[in-house]
């Protein structure tokens, strides 16, 4: 498997580190109440199909990275810089 | 009164010379690291012009020459190698002074291509990867920094700490690229 990191471009999967879903961009407001923050901590999806995760490019250059990818075809559809907001 | 001296990360273990390639300990001076304020990237380019001769690199490209280099370490960062950095810079960018932190290599000779082909997984054949062109990846299992600096020579830069395991996986890739003959 092959990400394309937006700043150095298709690399092997091993230069990265899975962090999960790419919930963290989305934190509920600190009184959001008890359901949301449940739901945001401990449930978490698990599509047949696309997903929305961050990963790391822990042994690049440093970029959190939301990459969208599809679990039944392992195709990665996209790939944008977390810190710019990407969502 | 012991007198105390400072050793280089690779001290006794380079060079090495196998088959085609070299390596070789590089004494790149003082190492900065330079991570620009938001914003403020085209200012620190023109500091870094201005004071030392060449600009802020864009990413997978190193700029300036021997001497005094600046290559891209990553997202919005660059190591500044060689000079003691101006002050101005201080204006735009956060600096931190690594000049222990990191090994550096020179790889140099007709197989150094083959010898990182098997450490380095990213394509840095001639025809894609040119001089001034640099990739953060991974040597072996290292995160490291790889830049061409010469027509058949490659800077390579790993933390300190690892100075050791990257000299051996150096040994062990040129010996088999050797072996091909």
């Amino acid at each position: 498997m092959r990400i394309t990191c937006p700043l150095c471009g298709a690399r092997d999967r091993r230069e990265f580190y899975y962090r999960g879903a790419a919930l963290a961009l989305e934190r509920p407001a600190p009184d959001a109440g008890e359901q949301a923050w449940d739901d945001y901590l401990f449930l978490r999806e698990n599509p047949a199909g696309e997903t929305r995760d961050l990963w790391y490019h822990a042994n690049g250059c440093g970029a959190w990275l939301v990459v969208r990818r599809d679990t039944r075809s392992h195709a990665v559809l996209e790939v944008r810089l977390a810190g710019e907001g990407a969502q | 009164m012991a007198e105390l001296r400072a050793n280089s990360p690779c001290a006794g273990a380079l060079p090495l010379v196998i088959g085609s390639v070299m390596a070789r300990e590089e004494d790149l001076g003082v190492i900065t690291a330079l991570l620009p304020y938001r914003g403020r990237e085209t200012a620190l380019s023109e500091a870094l012009k201005a004071a030392h001769g060449m600009a802020f690199p864009a990413p997978n490209r190193a700029t300036g020459k021997v001497g005094a280099r600046a290559i891209w370490a990553g997202r919005d960062q660059a190591l500044l190698l060689g000079p003691v950095p101006d002050p101005a810079l201080c204006e735009h960018a956060a600096l931190s002074d690594q000049s222990d932190g990191w090994a550096a290599v020179r790889l140099e000779g007709a197989g150094a291509e083959a010898v990182l082909a098997r450490l380095v997984p990213v394509d840095l054949r001639a025809q894609v990867f040119k001089r001034g062109h640099t990739v953060r990846s991974q040597v072996q299992h290292m995160a490291g920094s790889i830049t061409r600096v010469g027509e058949r020579a490659f800077l390579i830069l790993v933390f300190r700490s690892m100075a050791a395991t990257l000299v051996h996986d150096l040994k062990t890739a040129m010996e088999a690229v050797a072996a091909r003959g």
